[in-house]
């Protein structure tokens, strides 16, 4: 079965069966790992990707909801808004562990792609569905708002 | 994971070696079985390594300029790599751009940890207690010799040259590392090397960024991101109750799948092995196993508690006994009971539990992010009848850990070396599911507590007998024999043997409860609930005595400066005493593991409806010489978080043997809508460094605790806290 995908601007024709979430085909078979497995459940954020600018969980996304669509990974990542916000998180040094930060920096993107200011409770609305075991939440907040001021 | 035995007597060793560098600038000793190779003692021998001068095991200054430090521990975010780059960079007097972190090789020989033995591994918070030393050392004999090759080139006394930001200078004079790395190779290793003056520090205690890059851009490769040639992915159904075993199983469908390559059993069930994920995951949900639960587990968390209920009324095993407690809380007025209940609890690390194994006629090799290189090379090794030699590790990140990957039944490796073997040459990626991982146990043990304590006339604690009653986590491991003293895991009651406060009849048992759930450390291991009880307890004789809790404790602590410093200091940064808004209280708790020490002070704000949030923490720690005093921060709120969430929400359960979570969605942990406002407030110090990635955890449970008792009179004493409405 073949389905062709737009990742990042390029299109990628995988040969995957039509119910494999598109996690599943972006790194097994599209080759980007940045992208990653946390729950395989739309539980935790860590496999969170755009799907025309809107964060979905694509571990829970079978690959044929999305053909047609432009899919955009942390790799893909090109907007002013993203590059505040991978710039906040290294001032702010957010990241422990990391490996829930490439869904946190794509969520975190896509908040403030639609509001330049997000007060605390825009922000948990947003980001509650990321996960951080290793609890870097305070940074988080803190590098959102910093990305907010520095696109201003 | 800390050792008792061991702790105690390479602790001896390491403050002896701190003695020294006590008094400013001073001579360390130098080991000439760290350097890199051999070398003659007149020099003779280069140590130049692929291109670089390797002037010992952990330091590498290339010609490019580079100079990479081996890192011999895990990074699973603490922030060990830049923690220890702090340590070379600062002894060289490098410049924080030119320092690179390596992974160094699984290799005890030169690479162990010095508070562990002959063994190489990450834990008990223990990464920058044991190298501080070794890698000051390190870093001072790498600068050493390219000073001398600078003195050597310009045909000038050493003492006339100076180094700063990784520039070796002599008036107009001046060079690179790189361009001096060559020439550094033929100078001889020192047998001592001064070391710099604390004064004198440029790095430590000064906060730079991080060195674990790409992990904001996705470029950072963890082991589930390796992806090699030919390889193959395996998914794995284990049995649904700890015990069971495969009776048979029925292959035809999980085959059929697309993709599926094979079907292979393994010790603790059956994988299926797959060109990629999906497929294999799709093949093992498609298995047809009958399971063997005849030496299962059986029955229930209430079971299971009550049992231990039972346990603590019998006389246990005595791990530490003061006085005579029996008699004083006989004579005593007033005595306080409370029973503690804790839950089995999973790491839940954002990387479910995965490995990547080739085996071939050469060996094998590992990609992982190892929390105990030796332990699993060695049960690699035996598991493959090969040598120990020819099982090579490649270190990766690990996206969280917490203990997890540290477990001396290596359990998930061997797993994927099982499946690694039936297909020789073919690399095979084994990843579990969150589910796999939820309920894969090596959880932190379920645990009773039950303690009664006294007060005297004047309200200072007169008695306090306190009975634990769990599973021992190194009891049937090669740990055994160091950690279990006459039937007392030491894991099982740090915390508590030690509780600082001063009680003249104290008497601390034990009862060992056996279970097929397998058990492991968590972050902060024993102080995950002896903290609790401990903090909890003393808090109630507080209020029984009418007095302050701070202040109480205070009083209680007068041969525990360093408890009555961070107490002191979280107390005060919090307002301690001070007004709050209707419907807000604070609560307080102290606590030393692993030889830090953390007070924090927490505010709730509780409903009507008995809901409640965590709005505010404030924390002090005395972690000795802060080294990276925002990595020091970072895990101070990373472990507040981490003890949030079974005080709010975790927890493991048990109904008919079988594990009732399985996800996020009923093994919930905190969310950025838990998170309160943190404040880290660092004690300053001159006495060596000591570990944060764990101490910052068990003292935040019972801090909400108290709070909550502030707040609604209410004293909780099982996790996750429901108040009464």
């Amino acid at each position: 079965m073949a389905v062709t995908l737009t990742i990042n601007g390029n299109e990628h024709t995988l040969d995957v069966a039509d119910d494999m979430p598109l996690l599943w085909a972006i790194r097994d078979h599209a080759g980007l790992t940045g992208t990653k497995f946390g729950c395989g459940l739309a539980l935790c954020g860590a496999c969170t990707v755009h799907l025309d600018g809107n964060p979905i969980r694509s571990c829970s996304t079978p690959v044929s909801a999305v053909a047609g669509g432009n899919i955009t990974t942390i790799e893909g990542l090109n907007s002013k808004a993203a590059a505040a916000v991978q710039a906040a998180w290294q001032k702010l040094d957010v990241v422990q562990c990391g490996y829930c930060q490439s869904g946190q920096i794509m969520s975190a993107t896509a908040l403030l792609a639609g509001n330049s200011d997000p007060d605390d409770a825009d922000i948990d609305a947003a980001m509650n569905g990321n996960i951080c075991r290793c609890s870097t939440y305070v940074r988080i907040r803190a590098a959102i708002k910093e990305a907010a001021r520095s696109l201003a | 994971m800390n050792d008792f035995t061991i702790r105690k007597v390479s602790r001896r060793r390491f403050l002896v070696s701190m003695g020294s560098a006590g008094a400013g600038l001073t001579l360390g000793v130098y080991l000439p079985g760290a350097a890199a190779q051999d070398q003659s003692a007149d020099g003779a021998t280069s140590l130049l390594e692929d291109g670089a001068f390797a002037p010992n095991a952990f330091v590498r200054v290339g010609v490019d300029n580079t100079v990479k430090v081996m890192i011999k521990h895990l990074e699973m975010g603490q922030g060990t790599y830049t923690g220890l780059c702090t340590v070379v960079a600062e002894e060289m007097d490098a410049s924080w751009e030119q320092v690179v972190p390596a992974p160094a090789p699984a290799d005890a020989s030169r690479y162990n940890n010095l508070l562990w033995g002959p063994s190489q591994g990450t834990g008990g918070s223990t990464a920058m207690a044991n190298s501080f030393e070794q890698l000051r050392n390190a870093g001072a004999a790498a600068r050493h010799m390219l000073v001398a090759a600078a003195a050597e080139r310009w045909g000038i006394a050493p003492d006339k040259i100076t180094v700063s930001a990784g520039k070796v200078s002599a008036g107009a004079l001046s060079a690179t590392f790189g361009e001096l790395a060559e020439a550094a190779a033929e100078q001889p290793v020192p047998e001592e090397v001064a070391l710099k003056d604390p004064a004198d520090f440029v790095f430590i205690g000064q906060s730079f960024p991080r060195k674990d890059s790409g992990k904001t851009d996705g470029t950072a490769i963890f082991t589930q991101d390796i992806n090699l040639p030919g390889m193959l992915t395996a998914v794995v159904a284990h049995p649904p109750r700890f015990g069971g075993r495969v009776a048979s199983f029925d292959d035809v469908a999980a085959r059929a799948v697309n993709g599926v390559e094979d079907v292979v059993q393994v010790a603790n069930g059956v994988a299926v092995v797959a060109r990629d994920f999906w497929s294999a995951k799709t093949g093992r949900d498609a298995l047809e196993i009958t399971w063997d639960d005849s030496a299962a587990l059986s029955g229930s968390t209430e079971s299971m508690m009550a049992e231990y209920r039972e346990m603590a009324e019998t006389d246990g095993i005595d791990a530490r006994n003061d006085g005579d407690v029996d008699a004083a809380l006989s004579s005593a007025d007033t005595v306080l009971e409370l029973d503690f209940e804790f839950p089995f609890l999973a790491h839940a690390a954002m990387e479910p539990l995965n490995c990547v194994v080739r085996v071939d006629a050469d060996g094998c090799e590992v990609w992982n992010g190892e929390q105990m290189h030796t332990g699993d090379q060695m049960a690699l090794a035996a598991l493959l009848g090969i040598d120990v030699p020819r099982v090579k590790i490649n270190m990766l990140y690990a996206g969280g850990s917490f203990g997890r990957r540290a477990n001396p039944a290596a359990d998930y490796v061997l797993e994927a070396a099982m499946i690694a073997k039936t297909r020789p040459g073919t690399p095979v990626k084994l990843v579990w599911t969150r589910e796999d991982d939820t309920r894969g146990g090596y959880y932190r043990p379920m645990h009773f507590h039950r303690v009664r304590a006294a007060l005297d006339a004047d309200g200072q604690p007169l008695a306090w007998q306190q009975s634990i009653v769990g599973q021992s986590i190194v009891a049937g491991t090669p740990f055994e024999p160091f950690m279990v003293k006459d039937g007392v895991d030491v894991t099982m009651v740090e915390g508590a043997v030690n509780q600082p406060y001063a009680v003249p009849n104290f008497n601390l048992q034990v009862h060992n409860a056996r279970s097929p759930v397998p058990v492991l450390w968590w972050r902060s291991v024993g102080s995950t609930h002896t903290a609790f009880v401990c903090e909890s307890v003393i808090d109630e004789l507080a209020l029984a005595a009418g007095a302050d809790p701070v202040e109480y404790r205070m009083g209680l602590l007068a041969d525990h400066p360093r408890h009555q410093g961070v107490l002191a200091l979280a107390a005060e940064k919090a307002g301690w005493g001070t007004p709050l808004p209707e419907g807000r209280a604070r609560g307080v708790a102290v606590h030393e593991s692993f030889n830090s020490y953390v007070a924090q002070v927490a505010e709730v704000t509780v409903g009507a409806d008995g809901s409640f949030s965590v709005d505010r923490v404030v924390c002090a720690v005395d972690c000795g010489i802060a080294v990276n005093p925002d990595v020091i921060r970072a895990q101070m709120e990373g472990g507040i978080g981490f003890g949030l969430s079974p005080a709010l929400l975790s927890e493991i359960t048990f109904a008919d043997g079988q594990v009732v979570q399985s996800n996020f969605h009923d093994y919930q942990v905190i969310r950025i809508e838990h998170m309160p406002e943190v404040e880290v407030h660092i004690v300053p110090s001159a006495e060596p460094p000591t570990g944060v990635g764990e101490p910052g955890t068990p003292v935040i449970a019972p801090a909400v605790a108290n709070a909550l008792r502030a707040a609604t009179g209410q004293r909780l004493t099982r996790m996750p806290f429901r108040l009464a409405s």
